[in-house]
């Protein structure tokens, strides 16, 4: 068998849960998370990490999930967006700001862009908006042109 | 009894669809999870123009979870062409197999397929499938390509032109006697790559009662189930397609590609459902790009600004082969628009669509409109700059005027602008964007060696092609109307079905705003319903800005006739005629009587119980509506943008961006400001970062990932202050007009006179974008060594 397709016992804790899987060594952390868990609101939007569509919380802290094979992830705490908000639960205020100050459009980037925006609050108490706009740039959206994105975030530091 | 009338129109309500997408719950092709899907990967050529020798599939047919590996060959006779859906009178079309037979003529074009049962397979078969080229010369540019001796794509293609168009209005020949000096000027309007988040992916599923279910992020859902029924060969009515959740369009998402026709064909192949998704990199050498032209412009001038004559040549690169409208974008979509917002009545303009071994090049943001706006705008600004002539004030004077709408640009029959007011919109720009004291700040700074500059730019589009009559002589074979379904159920709610694709636009907010405002019920009882062949009666999808003007009047007048229906219904319930029954509200009332007024949702319920109904009034509250424009709306704006350039590292920085559009009515202000933000960071984009780079030598894609593909960051790009001015629009009952595609029409001219205005001091007159830093940097040294141009 070739080394690639060769598998290894991986235990992660998604969304809160611990699950083991035995997969291939090249796999990588987002398609564990999108084909192995189901979770697809984390979205592969390139293949050379330039885009942050696929961003998730590793460990507490905004991870590209395309850039971590499965396997490297053993041992960690995953969040998702779809465990920001578990169903049942409320929104996250970054989840809100977004739909207050329309910082959606066709949705893709959302994801990714939450755990960035939520990252950038966690880092940085209080960031002005050039390092909001710094903050972010590793998400690509298409859509905003980012000018509403960026207010979202700004109404959270407003409110401290 | 008075019933308030609701108004949703004009209110800037947050999108009912943004939960899903928040949540993570949004559902694109790729989350689609099929059991038993198998994967399709394509071999791709690495040779811009190659004869094919041989296609050995050997080693991939053995490889691990292979079920089948194909090349052209064995696909020929079975499915294809690919035939375009736009073609101009006149037009030489290439012959496009599905999958290359003998020859490629373009890096990225598919080879051979394999279909294995996982991605990871399949991509390792690719990755076996041997084929033997001969590698011929090959051209990516559009002027090299129409030299003799360049190499030729197509045999029935001869000199690389398929498509000749012509234009003209007035005598440009005497103008250019009669004019005081004749201004000349070469632009290039830069390849792009539309860049959608989402990239595009198929999924073919056989059902077993014989349907064919393909989804994709289709922008024109039944469009495309015409073209894959055609180009596969399997009846219509077998044929559903179904676009969920778009990750965005831009226009890249409306033609018909390979793999969309392959994923089908191989599904029912092989009985099991196909999927094919597409890598980003992929993505770059495999869907279409956009502009790729350049323009030879020559303008007759009077001394005082006056602009008598216009003069435009354009070849317009359209890549190896002709795509779905490929032959309309470069000739009627960008040179009928040459003269832009000003009264030029003397007008020739001759387009020549150009093959070159590149990737097809189609439909992005605007189509068309970017690449004439910005023709008209670079013209006037030259003129400007060349008579020295305040950039503000040549516009002004050449404006077409208030009174003159609706306006015939140089005497045309083909454009009509329906309505605007170009001076209004100016005087909104300025004011907003403090002109006068910009103005003198930028002196002083100068003075002091910063280099502040003034952008400006007009535009004028047409949105939602139609009447459909008017489509033929062109060659666009598909209608210019829309449909539209209201069926409202026995409670009292109200299901649309649009034709309409919202690929983030936000029409479940949108449309229902406009069905709100007509049936006067709270919009949360409302549910709009898009994408899928098998719910949506009919329609042509989500493109040319159409979707609020032709979609949303659509709508309106389905709606209206649910109301009319409604009043028939309750007049029969209430014993009285019909013409004394009023409906606001939610309520149908006789005003100046004691009857209690009626609630919707009884009417409804009536209206299915059937006991009470009129003689002649069938059961039911259920409306379609095929809606047939009169004409096409042309919304319209001008932009203002402010920047400092950094001769030492041509850096340039945004410092401010005003944008004042006039989309007519104006249905949902913060969507509307939306797509402004979205539109203009696209066309920043374009003038200042993005660039699709070929090797002139040998063909190759330099620019084939986003590490090479400059798409712009937050940090890339400023606050933009969107306004609006509301001129509505005669052409449609709601007097709305497009708003998709204004920011990214709009941006490019007034990013580059913003530049070129900082420079000025160098004598630096034009650049051709994008204004990267090297670029500026390198004409600053230019100037500075004595080399002015
Ligand atoms: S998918 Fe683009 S950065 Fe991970
Ligand atoms: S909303 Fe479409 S990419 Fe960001």
């Amino acid at each position: 068998m070739a080394e690639a397709e060769k598998r290894h016992p991986v235990t992660i804790e998604i969304n809160g849960t611990r699950r083991t899987f035995e997969v291939e060594s090249r796999k990588l952390l987002v398609h564990l998370i999108r084909d192995d868990l189901g979770l697809t609101g984390t979205h592969i939007g390139c293949d050379t990490s330039q885009c942050g569509a696929c961003t998730v919380e590793v460990d507490g802290l905004a991870t590209k999930s395309c850039t971590v094979l499965a396997v490297m992830a053993d041992g960690a705490s995953i969040t998702t967006i779809e465990g920001v908000s578990p169903a049942g639960s409320a929104l996250d205020p970054v989840q809100t700001a977004f739909h207050e100050h329309h910082a959606l459009q066709c949705g893709f980037c959302t994801p990714g862009m939450i755990m960035s925006a939520r990252q950038l609050l966690r880092a940085h108490p209080d960031p002005g908006h050039d390092d909001i706009r710094h903050g972010i740039a590793g998400n690509i959206c298409r859509c905003t042109g980012y000018q509403n994105i960026v207010r979202a975030i700004e109404s959270l530091v407003a409110k401290g | 009894m008075n019933a308030t009338v609701l108004h949703y129109i004009g209110k800037p309500l947050k999108r009912r669809e943004d939960f899903k997408f928040l949540t993570g719950k949004g559902r694109y092709v790729d989350d689609i999870k099929l059991p038993g899907v198998l994967h399709m990967a394509i071999a791709r050529s690495p040779h811009a123009h190659a004869i094919i020798r041989n296609v050995d599939l050997g080693a991939a047919k053995a490889a691990p979870g292979v079920r089948l590996a194909l090349a052209g060959r064995d696909l020929e006779g079975k499915i294809g062409p690919i035939v375009p859906n736009w073609i101009m009178p006149g037009t030489k079309v290439p012959f496009r197999p599905v999958v290359a037979i003998d020859r490629v003529r373009f890096v990225g074009e598919c080879v051979a397929l394999v279909v294995a049962e996982t991605l990871a397979q399949a991509y390792d078969a690719v990755g076996l499938i041997d084929v033997d080229y001969e590698v011929l010369p090959a051209v990516v540019d559009e002027e090299a390509a129409i030299a003799a001796d360049a190499p030729q794509l197509h045999d029935n293609v001869p000199g690389n032109i398929t498509t000749i168009y012509k234009v003209r209005g007035g005598d440009y020949a005497k103008a250019a006697v009669d004019a005081d000096q004749v201004v000349k000027l070469r632009v290039v309007n830069n390849r792009l790559i539309p860049t959608c988040m989402e990239t595009r992916s198929v999924v073919a599923h056989p059902d077993p009662d014989g349907t064919l279910t393909v989804y994709m992020p289709s922008q024109v859902p039944h469009m495309h189930r015409r073209w894959i029924a055609e180009t596969v060969g399997i009846p219509e009515h077998l044929l559903r397609v179904v676009a969920p959740d778009i990750g965005g369009g831009f226009g890249a998402k409306m033609h018909l590609y390979p793999e969309e026709l392959l994923c089908p064909h191989l599904a029912r192949e092989l009985g099991a459902p196909v999927k094919w998704w597409e890598s980003r990199s992929e993505s770059h050498q495999s869907t279409s790009h956009g502009r790729a032209h350049t323009e030879n412009i020559e303008v007759a001038i009077k001394n005082d600004g006056t602009i008598l004559g216009l003069k435009v040549e354009t070849l317009g690169n359209v890549g190896a082969y002709l795509s779905n409208m490929a032959s309309g974008g470069p000739t009627v979509n960008t040179v009928n628009f040459g003269t832009g917002n000003y009264r030029i009545a003397n007008y020739e303009a001759t387009s020549r669509v150009v093959v070159t071994n590149t990737v097809p090049v189609d439909a992005y943001r605007g189509y068309g409109r970017p690449e004439g706006a910005y023709i008209a705008e670079r013209a006037i600004d030259v003129v400007a700059r060349h008579l020295n002539l305040d950039q503000v004030e040549i516009r002004r004077k050449n404006f077409i005027q208030p009174a003159d709408f609706p306006y015939r640009p140089y005497g045309g029959m083909a454009v009509i602008y329906d309505s605007g007011n170009y001076q209004g919109l100016l005087d909104k720009a300025l004011a907003a964007f403090n002109y006068d004291a910009r103005r003198n700040e930028r002196e002083t700074l100068r003075r002091n060696g910063i280099y502040r500059g003034i952008g400006v730019a007009a535009y004028t589009h047409m949105c939602g092609m139609a009447p459909s009559r008017r489509l033929a002589s062109i060659g666009f074979d598909r209608g210019g109307w829309e449909s539209a379904r209201v069926a409202i159920d026995s409670s009292g709610r109200a299901t649309v079905y649009s034709g309409s694709m919202s690929q983030g636009h936000g029409h479940v907010t949108s449309l229902s705003q406009i069905a709100a405002d007509v049936l006067q019920i709270p919009i949360e009882n409302i549910d709009v319903i898009q994408g899928d062949t098998r719910q949506v009666q009919a329609g042509h999808g989500t493109f040319n800005s159409r979707s609020m003007a032709v979609g949303g009047s659509s709508l309106h007048v389905c709606s209206q006739r649910i109301i009319a229906k409604a009043k028939k219904i309750a007049a029969g319930m209430l014993e009285v005629d019909e013409r004394d029954v009023t409906y606001a509200a939610g309520q149908f009332s006789v005003p100046g009587t004691d009857i209690a007024p009626l609630t919707f949702g009884k009417v409804a319920r009536m209206a299915y119980v059937g006991h009470k109904l009129p003689d002649g009034v069938a059961p039911g509250l259920d409306e379609t509506e095929f809606y047939d424009p009169i004409g096409m709306s042309a919304p319209s704006g001008v932009h203002l943008a402010y920047v400092e350039v950094d001769p030492e590292t041509g850096i340039v920085d945004i410092i401010d961006y005003v944008a004042v559009d006039d989309v007519g009515t104006l249905i949902n202000p913060l969507l509307a400001a939306g797509q402004i933000h979205g539109g203009v960071v696209q066309g920043i984009a374009q003038a200042l970062y993005e660039e699709v780079s070929y090797d002139p030598d040998n063909g190759q894609l330099l620019t084939g990932s986003l590490l090479d593909y400059a798409v712009p960051r937050a940090e890339h790009v400023p606050d933009i202050t969107s306004l609006f001015q509301e001129t509505p629009s005669p052409t449609n009952p709601i007097g709305v007009k497009g708003i998709g595609e204004s920011g990214s029409i709009a941006a490019p001219p007034c990013m580059v006179h913003a530049v070129l205005d900082a420079l000025s001091p160098f004598g630096i007159r034009h650049l051709d974008m994008p204004l990267t830093p090297p670029r500026i940097w390198a004409a600053v040294q230019n100037a500075r060594n004595g080399a002015g141009q």
